[in-house]
């Protein structure tokens, strides 16, 4: 490069011209779309790891509670996080994932209490102290007859709501 | 052959004798073609040894002599890299073994662990350089901070650096689930839940069945609504593949800018403090220079060193890949030491049904686990989005020049940081003692609204004063750096003394006790 980079009249030199506004438009809308497409292409590809079937076992299982269960006492089964309850006024099952974080809560004489950071919950489920923002969810019981039960630890019913068997 | 060999000339002659020199004179060609311009004897091949080699290049040729001093850097950036390609070489070496499926993943690290030759020697080294890894990002952060390393034109760089912070703490947060024992599950699971957290408040404002991005997030990182089989090949392939890959992008990246933004950050009279260079410096522009500045000349903007000599440069090689060198070799020294002292824990395989009591996450997440006691929203998502905006913003809020590339630099200068820090340490230990003596809103009140306790909790007071503190100093000292200066050392304290007791001071339940020897059942 041996010419010099002249000036031009608004001072400007060769090497950093002034943009051209005629192009403006279409180079943006070209800009944008190219954008647009992208953006969409990865929402769609994002569609993949969000499954759309969850491997995780049935909600709903079926359950007999052992004859030896007393008021106030509570009954866990195997492998599920629901803590099932027997009284007078009928039968009533409370979940026993802590609100706060996932853990699970111990159930005890008074409530339950979550091992975690400390949540204590009434034996309602309502909250009673620490971080947990909400009670523990009262669980859907439906009668099967011969004393067994369907919980259906997807859906939550209105704390207080009993089945009588 | 002898006999040819013998006569004068006859290797040119014939093509048989040329053929035998060049076989005695391969290796050593070799070894001259592997570097492109010979070994760095002199200056210029010093240079070409550089800037010549695919590897190399990323130095620059010459460095500044302020950008060699110990205390410029404490070699921090480059004892992270290090930690990052040891956990490299050792991560792709417990792969060789690894299963990442429920119940053999514990097999397989017990494998790694009893039965694999040096298998507990590279997953001690594994775990102690990914500990190494987060304390000395930490320390660098710290490090480009108090020096105000991050102002123009550096400003793009501190931002890639927090993406590496982050990118850093990612890796150690999906590599906790893969030894699937109990420790790792419940870690995972309440992690897996601060994702979900969201909808504490989404929940509070009734509107969860229309918009639960708390819900999706946890669904996206754990496949599933537990953490299972789903959420550990998740968790595997983030920790193997997707992280690193961006790992090494932003790393590329900040190395590079580095030497765009015209190399270390150095005072203005950088050249003056160290007084004249060493009498065996090679004074470079008293040899007519052959070449132009070709492109660089008519790039707009600051180019290194343009304008004057650079006297007070000396040779990349040796003195810059030597300590380079050295710092590597501390950090895998000390990795070593602490893998053959200490082994990386494993406990009883994950028991989906019992929890671990108390459940805590690895150390460097105990500071904000401690937050999410009083509210998982702003605790685990609230206060951290905070933090990491308040930090990014820095370099674009503090347009100042005094006190560049100095320790402590700025108005206010050490005093000020001690001064913050004892306000800081005074802030968050009042916190914690006044919650944990007297609890919180729920204990007075107990049916307070959610809504309440999410934005007003020992976490966010504790925000709000260290934030009020920063703006009486950015007022007091008429100084945005001296404002920045307040806050960050705030930060530092609270996080120390968060973690600190999240990891020491907290037992079953998460309650209060002096020492782990009064926990109960012990």
């Amino acid at each position: 490069m041996t010419t010099e980079a002249k000036p031009t009249q608004t001072g400007r030199s060769r090497l950093d011209p002034e943009a051209m506004p005629r192009r403006d438009f279409l180079g943006l809308a070209a800009w944008w779309s190219a954008a647009a497409a992208l953006l969409f292409g990865f929402l769609g590809a994002m569609r993949l790891p969000k499954a759309a079937v969850l491997p995780s076992p049935s909600k709903k299982f079926r359950v007999a509670l052992p004859a030896s269960l007393a008021s106030g006492q509570s009954y866990v089964p195997a492998g599920r996080s629901v803590a099932i309850y027997k009284e007078e006024s009928g039968v009533y099952a409370i979940s026993t994932i802590c609100t706060h974080l996932g853990c699970l809560v111990k159930a005890t004489d008074n409530g339950f209490d979550c091992p975690c950071h400390g949540s204590k919950f009434r034996k309602d489920g309502s909250v009673l102290r620490g971080p947990a923002p909400k009670g523990l969810p009262w669980l859907e019981v439906k009668p099967l007859g011969g004393g067994n039960l369907l919980v259906d630890e997807g859906k939550t019913v209105a704390a207080g709501t009993t089945v009588i068997v | 052959m002898n006999n040819v060999a013998r006569k004068p000339n006859a290797n040119e002659e014939s093509a048989f004798g040329r053929f035998i020199e060049n076989i005695k004179a391969a290796p050593r060609r070799f070894a001259e073609t592997m570097f492109r311009s010979g070994k760095p004897h002199s200056d210029r091949t010093r240079s070409t040894f550089v800037f010549g080699n695919v590897f190399l290049h990323l130095h620059p040729v010459r460095t500044h002599r302020w950008s060699l001093r110990w205390s410029t850097t404490w070699g921090l950036g480059i004892a992270a890299a290090s930690c990052f390609f040891v956990l490299l070489a050792t991560g792709v070496l417990l792969m060789f073994y690894y299963k990442p499926y429920p119940d053999v993943a514990y097999l397989s690290i017990k494998d790694i662990h009893f039965v694999v030759p040096t298998g507990r020697f590279m997953r001690n080294i594994h775990r102690w350089s990914g500990n190494m890894m987060v304390v000395i990002v930490l320390l660098h952060m710290a490090r480009v901070f108090y020096t105000a390393a991050y102002r123009a034109p550096r400003e793009f760089n501190w931002v890639m650096g927090m993406g590496l912070l982050a990118l850093t703490l990612g890796l150690s947060f999906t590599g906790y689930l893969l030894p699937w024992d109990q420790l790792a599950y419940w870690a995972i699971t309440i992690g897996a839940n601060i994702a979900q957290s969201p909808r504490e408040v989404t929940d509070a404002l009734g509107m969860t069945q229309w918009f639960d991005v708390g819900g999706l997030q946890k669904l996206i990182l754990l496949g599933s609504e537990d953490v299972g089989e789903e959420a550990l090949i998740r968790f595997y392939l983030f920790h193997v593949m997707i992280l690193p890959l961006a790992m090494v992008l932003l790393m590329a990246v900040h190395f590079w800018r580095i030497r765009k933004d015209g190399g270390l950050a150095r005072p203005i009279d950088a050249d003056t403090r160290l007084g004249p260079p060493p009498g065996d410096v090679y004074p470079v522009f008293t040899e007519a220079p052959e070449k132009t500045y070709s492109l660089a000349a008519i790039v707009k903007g600051k180019t290194p060193i343009v304008g004057r000599g650079p006297e007070q440069t000396i040779p990349s090689m040796p003195h810059l890949l030597f300590g380079e060198a050295a710092v590597f070799m501390l950090t895998i020294v000390l990795s070593v030491i602490l893998a053959i002292l200490l082994d990386a824990p494993l406990k009883e395989v994950a028991n989906p049904a019992v929890p671990e009591n108390p459940a805590k996450a690895p150390w460097y997440f105990l500071g904000l686990q401690e937050l999410v006691s009083h509210s998982a929203f702003m605790g685990g998502i609230g206060i951290p989005m905070i933090v990491l905006l308040g930090l990014g913003l820095i370099p674009y809020l503090d347009r100042e020049t005094e006190g560049t590339g100095a320790w402590f630099g700025g108005p206010g200068g050490g005093m000020l940081v001690v001064r913050s820090a004892i306000f800081g340490l005074a802030a968050v230990l009042a916190v914690e003692a006044f919650a944990i003596r007297f609890g919180w809103i729920r204990q007075w009140w107990p049916n307070t609204p959610q809504l309440v306790i999410t934005f007003l909790n020992p976490g966010t007071v504790l925000t709000f004063l260290y934030a009020a503190y920063s703006v009486w100093c950015l007022r007091k000292y008429n100084s945005t750096r001296a404002g920045a200066l307040g806050l960050f050392t705030c930060f530092i304290c609270g996080f120390v003394v968060l973690t600190v007791v999240g990891s020491y001071f907290r037992g079953p339940n998460w309650d209060f006790y002096w020492s782990p020897s009064q926990w109960p059942g012990y």
